[in-house]
């Protein structure tokens, strides 16, 4: 009786020593508080969706709680990596924080998926791969709307931080060769009460069309201005506004708004024939299942492409070497390197040494306010 | 620029710095009688436009349990004191004041949240949420260390403020919200478009500077603070406590910070950290106004409001540099031309 006992313990222990040496060890450092919160908070919600194999291994994922604070995600990192012994990390919430994590990655030879843009140069990218849409990549489709409509000149109202800049720069990076011009540049807080004064001077120069660089409910506070005081024509903002909230904010004075964002926002709007329609209509039915009608946002699918892009890659650098060890994590890197149409929420992923994003305009669709909600621009 | 756009900029002006105008005086007021330099101020903007907005979507905001709690450790407070002291006479006061009102004002929210579209009840409704959260505060956090210097005093006045804004984010979520008040009415003079919302902030910023001033030159709760504020050990002495007028000043700057939450939810923003902004500008009219001053500060922060106005007509990107900046001339001219009066002197 003993002995059978004794031999089942064995086993069970034999067993589970066996799956622990061939699991993978995925970590993730999220701020869900600080000012990050409002989108860490749908990063994180993706990892309850997560299956529990990835490239046919058992994954085991290991999150860590970061504040959006770069120098805490910078600590998580270091824990991640020398105590737990990832094979992978994934984050994080705000720009400052992943190009802390993007440093750590070459630091300490560990793949980083970024879960949010990085603006730093390709030597520094040797470990990271970015799942986000670069920001040109998607002023670029309002820039192809506007040149379709004849705009010539352009005004621009933006948030007074690094978001500001970027939306602004990426703009006059796409607009330059089209011929269109920016001409103004105003800026504002998101605290701010009023920004009458940019309204006016954005109007005094009278371009063909506004672009709002804000993010969230930040974006309409300009747009509402605007109306108020009798602009007509178009309003453009950026994939950072895409949310209920804004709507909810903006009420009337949005209507008709057009912004850039990833297909998986709309996706039951997508043409049957776009490759993104099946996988992003998937996971926004278990997240809004979960979560709740509504819930949906780009965040999340985020998070979960950048698990297809491991589950991807794991199979591969399994051939090399097994994983929790050096050679695994090199092997991974190089395999998250040569990844192609790997099928996201957000778009079509082919990885090169070049480029570790990865993504195309497939990525990229223009959506507009249209009673009260986002549809597809068509 | 053009007469248009300098008449537009100065109505902007005009509506921001009456609530500027509104902040500056509950600062000034807490500021006089308890020498707390009082940061979180902005939070009773955010908590009552948010309160609002949360009303207005049929919910019980999660301010209330902010009132619940806070009353049940002002309660718990107040019950260690007495037992201390053996004397159980201000105890049924306290209970009623932190325990039983919390909870009938969370049946109101309740009965309210069910009744989106009873505005007046919305809004008596959410200033009885967020007023009584000043004197609980001064009772948690600064009546136990009320003779403490100003420095003291500002640091605790920051940590409350990152308390207040952490429960914000909690309830209310990252996302800013606005509320429906009153119709769309729009004014046309000239060529300006006055809108109703305009004139209802202006209106009721005045209204409260004159009962302000009615308070403390009339009534015998004004002339306690105001003594108070010029010497605590002699109001003391006449018998006034210090305790009881900490408390009304900060209930005052509660019910003045929620009435600023209710006037510009309708016109802009807000978002659970919106508060602090405000409040800074507010404090930059007080500041002109010597921290002391009623009507110098309320003309320093139309000041403010005008030159916020036009900076970011002007300057956008530099609107805040300026703004603050304009805090250091300001300092400079007070301190070559006012006497300085140590402040422990009277302590």
């Amino acid at each position: 009786m003993y002995r059978k006992l004794l031999l089942a313990m064995a086993l069970t222990i034999g067993f589970a020593g066996l799956a622990v040496a061939q699991q993978v060890t995925i970590g993730l450092t999220m701020g869900t508080t600080g000012p990050g919160a409002s989108l860490g908070i749908n990063y994180k919600n993706a990892f309850q969706l997560m299956p529990k194999t990835i490239g046919g291994y058992p994954v085991k994922f290991i999150i860590l709680e970061d504040k959006s604070d770069p120098t805490e995600a910078a600590q998580n990192a270091r824990q991640l990596i020398t105590e737990d012994k990832v094979d992978a990390f994934m984050g994080s919430v705000s720009v400052p924080s992943t190009t802390q994590l993007a440093q750590i990655a070459n630091e300490l030879k560990t793949p980083l998926i970024a879960l949010s843009p990085v603006f730093l140069p390709p030597e520094k990218l040797e470990w990271t791969f970015v799942v986000p849409q670069p920001t040109a990549l998607m002023m670029g489709a309002v820039v192809d709307h506007m040149n379709a409509k004849g705009v010539k000149t352009v005004g621009y109202i933006g948030f007074s931080d690094s978001w500001g800049d970027i939306v602004l720069k990426s703009l006059e990076q796409m607009a330059g060769p089209v011929g269109i011009k920016v001409i103004s540049n105003e800026r504002y807080a998101r605290a701010d009460t009023s920004v009458t004064g940019q309204v006016l001077k954005v109007m005094a120069t009278e371009p063909d069309a506004v672009v709002v660089g804000g993010s969230g409910t930040g974006g309409a506070l300009p747009q509402i201005g605007l109306v108020e005081r009798g602009y007509k024509k178009q309003i453009y903002h950026n994939h950072g506004t895409v949310n209920r909230e804004f709507i909810k904010v903006g009420g009337k004075a949005v209507e008709g708004a057009i912004a850039p964002t990833g297909p998986l926002i709309v996706a039951e709007d997508l043409p049957a024939d776009n490759p993104v329609k099946q996988v992003a209509l998937d996971f926004t039915t278990r997240y809004e299942k979960t979560f709740g009608p509504g819930t949906r946002n780009g965040f999340a699918g985020y998070s979960y492409d950048g698990f297809l892009l491991l589950d991807a890659a794991v199979p591969m650098a399994a051939k090399q070497a097994k994983p929790g060890t050096p050679e695994f994590r090199q092997a991974l890197r190089d395999a998250l390197e040569n990844v192609k149409n790997v099928v996201g929420t957000h778009g079509v992923y082919n990885m090169t040494a070049k480029d570790h994003n990865g993504l195309d305009q497939r990525a990229r669709v223009l959506v507009h306010v249209e009673n009260g909600e986002w549809r597809l621009l068509k | 620029m053009n007469l248009a756009i300098a008449l537009w900029l100065s109505q902007d002006a005009v509506t921001n710095g009456a609530i500027y105008a509104l902040i500056a005086l509950a600062l000034v007021v807490v500021f006089t009688v308890t020498r707390v330099i009082f940061v979180p101020q902005g939070e009773f903007i955010s908590y009552a436009a948010l309160s609002l907005a949360t009303l207005q979507a049929g919910k019980v905001p999660g301010t209330i349990y902010v009132l619940i709690g806070g009353g049940i450790l002002v309660a718990a407070l107040d019950g260690l004191a007495a037992l201390r002291k053996k004397s159980l006479k201000f105890l049924p006061g306290s209970m009623l004041a932190n325990i039983v009102l919390p909870l009938a004002v969370a049946a109101a929210a309740w009965w309210s949240a069910s009744r989106p579209d009873d505005l007046l009840l919305q809004v008596v409704v959410t200033l009885a949420i967020v007023t009584p959260l000043g004197p609980m505060l001064y009772r948690l956090a600064f009546q136990p260390l009320a003779n403490a210097s100003v420095l003291v005093l500002l640091i605790i006045a920051v940590a409350v403020h990152y308390v207040l804004t952490g429960f914000g984010l909690a309830f209310f979520g990252g996302e800013g919200v606005r509320t429906h008040m009153f119709p769309d009415l729009q004014f046309r003079v000239g060529i300006l478009d006055i809108s109703g919302q305009s004139i209802g902030v202006i209106a009721t910023s005045l209204t409260l500077i004159v009962l302000l001033a009615l308070l403390f030159g009339r009534t015998t709760y004004g002339k306690a603070l105001r003594a108070t504020a010029i010497n605590r050990v002699g109001a003391r002495l006449v018998g006034i406590s210090y305790e009881f007028s900490g408390r009304l000043s900060f209930a005052l700057a509660a019910l003045i910070g929620a009435v600023s939450g209710i006037l510009v939810s309708p016109i802009t923003t807000i978002y659970y950290d919106t508060g602090l902004m405000i409040s800074l500008k507010g404090f930059i009219g007080a500041i002109i106004g010597g921290m002391t001053s009623y009507p110098l500060a309320a003309v320093g922060s139309l000041a403010v409001g005008f030159l916020e106005s036009y900076s970011s007509f002007w300057a956008s990107a530099f609107k805040e540099s300026i703004v603050f900046g304009l805090i250091i001339p300001v300092l400079l001219w007070r301190s070559l031309t006012t006497h300085r009066v140590d402040e422990e002197d009277d302590s």
